[in-house]
């Protein structure tokens, strides 16, 4: 086979649809918001920094050396642990290619049959059983795929995540599957290293008032009262977030399933997923396997300036329809994302820590003409359901 | 495997655009990666049942594998979070060591059962890990029947 083609080989990630940041040639992936982050950086840093200057040569001398060394070990875990969670892939699937979305149109219009016009047609749900649960998929829009179970889409940065957990600005990315562990370990160290350096703060105040005075140690060290204010504030939200998060693990539920009431007690269905055992679910969390990135941001691909005179080859490393389409799909056009206008999940946000970013849905509620929710017809099925929507459309019914 | 691509690149002059036949993910058991055994019914008069079932059985048990929680995965695990996760920069983690396996596995299954027959796998790392894409490639004639058979069809969609 000969074709005349002038490739120019590109990154995968060049080509990847969706609102992510690619840096050092697609091996870090964040979101495209990064103010925040940097934010966070400057806080730690500053603060850590301001700890090493002023408390440390004394602590060092008076109490013990190995006050420093524990910090600057502790400092280095939480930088470590944010720049995991904040430059790795949470978990993004990739966007269905054309065969499959058409495979996915064909199967759904099997599924529905004809709709009269006019009528709009059902929601696009698909019902799975997972351990002897019913839990129901929903199709993606966006990306054209049945999500998988506790799969969601980030409209920050516009891609379904696996094991979505939210989106946090405070790391410039969304929590999912792949840096779920990194991203709790990084607030369990940053309590950690918040309380570590506001006890010393105190202690070296003390110590030191009791030689100088008060206001002398203040005007020696005038970072104290910096860093014991930022520790101050920082403590309340990051330790009430850890607790929170140490809460979800043990019972093996996200953030986004615990925000939308998935499982809890009025709906029968239980959480298909924990293990009912406190012990395996932070096993199962924590120590589980580490999945690998299913986007190969760094492989190479040709270019579409080719133009190849075979048909689609099976080669592993081309795409030759580059997805660009961020629409919403063709063939509905009066369709949009059915979770997309959820006012009430906001309010639900808002009521959790401060420091996790409202629903993910949020972001889109402006742009989009806002229409009624679209599962207008709740299908007829006797199972019991899990989406929030659902049971938002049951209470307008009893009301 | 080259000289398989390279054998059915030659002949697609003859055959006509692949369609695409999409194993879909079960989740009965969980997240955990594990696919449907189903056999498609477009592949009926493809391929014997029981050697496409026996692909997917063998791949979910890899999967199955990968994601094992037992007593390795927890070593890893904890060593790894014992050097801030640094060692992964220089060690191959027990689920990347599977997918090469599997790789590996897919690759040989092409080139024994399914080129033979016109079909091809596709690695579901490559499909976001949601479905087993298997490409149906029409039957190779020769080049003068599928060009006679084009012509004919030209023909009649004249009239």
């Amino acid at each position: 086979m000969s074709a005349v083609m002038m490739t120019r080989k590109v990154r995968k990630w060049e080509k990847l649809p969706g609102k992510n940041t690619f840096c050092c040639d697609g091996r870090v992936m964040m979101a495209r918001q990064k103010g925040v982050f940097y934010l966070t950086l400057f806080l730690i840093v500053g603060t850590c920094s301001l700890f090493f200057a002023f408390e440390c040569p004394y602590l060092a001398i008076h109490l013990s050396p190995a006050i420093p060394v524990f910090a600057i070990l502790l400092f280095f875990f939480v930088m470590a642990m944010l720049l995991r969670t904040s430059f790795s892939d949470p978990g993004v699937l990739p966007r269905a290619l054309p065969e499959e979305a058409t495979f996915i149109e064909m199967e759904i219009e099997a599924t529905n049959g004809n709709v009269p016009a006019g009528q709009r047609p059902p929601p696009r749900i698909r019902n799975v059983q997972i351990n002897g649960q019913i839990v129901k998929l929903k199709y993606c829009y966006t990306c054209k795929i049945f999500r998988p179970p506790r799969a969601s889409h980030c409209s920050i940065c516009d891609n379904c995540v696996d094991r979505f957990d939210h989106h946090c600005p405070w790391v410039g990315n969304c929590v999912g599957k792949r840096n779920y562990r990194y991203f709790y370990l990084f607030t369990l160290s940053l309590s950690l290293l918040t309380i570590y350096i506001f006890t010393f703060n105190i202690v070296h105040v003390v110590m030191r008032s009791v030689n100088s005075g008060f206001v002398k140690t203040l005007q020696d060290t005038p970072g104290t009262v910096l860093e014991v204010l930022v520790c101050f504030f920082t403590l309340w939200s990051v330790v009430g977030l850890t607790g929170f998060h140490t809460y979800l693990i043990s019972l093996n539920q996200t953030t986004n399933e615990d925000i939308k009431g998935s499982w809890s007690g009025k709906n029968r269905v239980q959480n298909p997923y924990s293990h009912k055992n406190i012990i395996n679910n932070c096993c199962e969390v924590l120590c589980g396997p580490a999945y690998p990135s299913v986007l190969d941001r760094r492989g190479l691909m040709r270019d579409d300036l080719s133009v190849p005179t075979s048909a689609a080859e099976p080669a592993t490393n081309s795409n030759p329809v580059p997805q660009t389409t961020k629409t919403t799909a063709p063939l509905i056009p009066n369709e949009h994302t059915p979770d997309d206008a959820k006012p009430s999940m906001a309010d639900a946000a808002i009521a959790h820590a401060e420091k996790r970013s409202p629903s993910p849905r949020e972001d889109k509620l402006p742009t989009l003409p806002k229409s009624s929710p679209t599962p207008t017809k709740v299908p007829p099925l006797a199972s019991p359901e899990t989406d929030a929507e659902a049971s938002i459309i049951a209470k307008d019914k009893a009301l | 495997m080259s000289t398989e691509f390279h054998n059915l690149q030659e002949l697609r002059h003859s055959v006509s655009v692949a369609t695409k036949v999409f194993i879909q993910r079960d989740y009965s058991q969980g997240t955990t990666c594990r696919f449907q055994t189903k056999f498609p019914s477009e592949l009926d008069s493809r391929i014997e049942r029981t050697l496409l079932e026996d692909t997917v059985k063998t791949l979910n048990s890899y999967y199955a594998e990968a994601e094992k929680m037992g007593g390795q995965s927890y070593m890893e695990g904890c060593l790894a979070c014992a050097t801030a996760y640094l060692i992964f920069l220089c060690m191959e983690t027990r689920y990347e060591k599977m997918l090469k396996k599997i790789s590996g596995y897919i690759q040989e299954q092409n080139e024994k059962i399914y080129a033979p027959r016109g079909l091809l796998l596709t690695d579901p790392i490559e499909r976001g890990m949601r479905v087993i894409e298997v490409s149906v490639f029409e039957d190779r004639g020769s080049s003068g029947s599928s060009h006679s058979s084009s012509v004919s069809s030209g023909g009649i969609s004249q009239r």
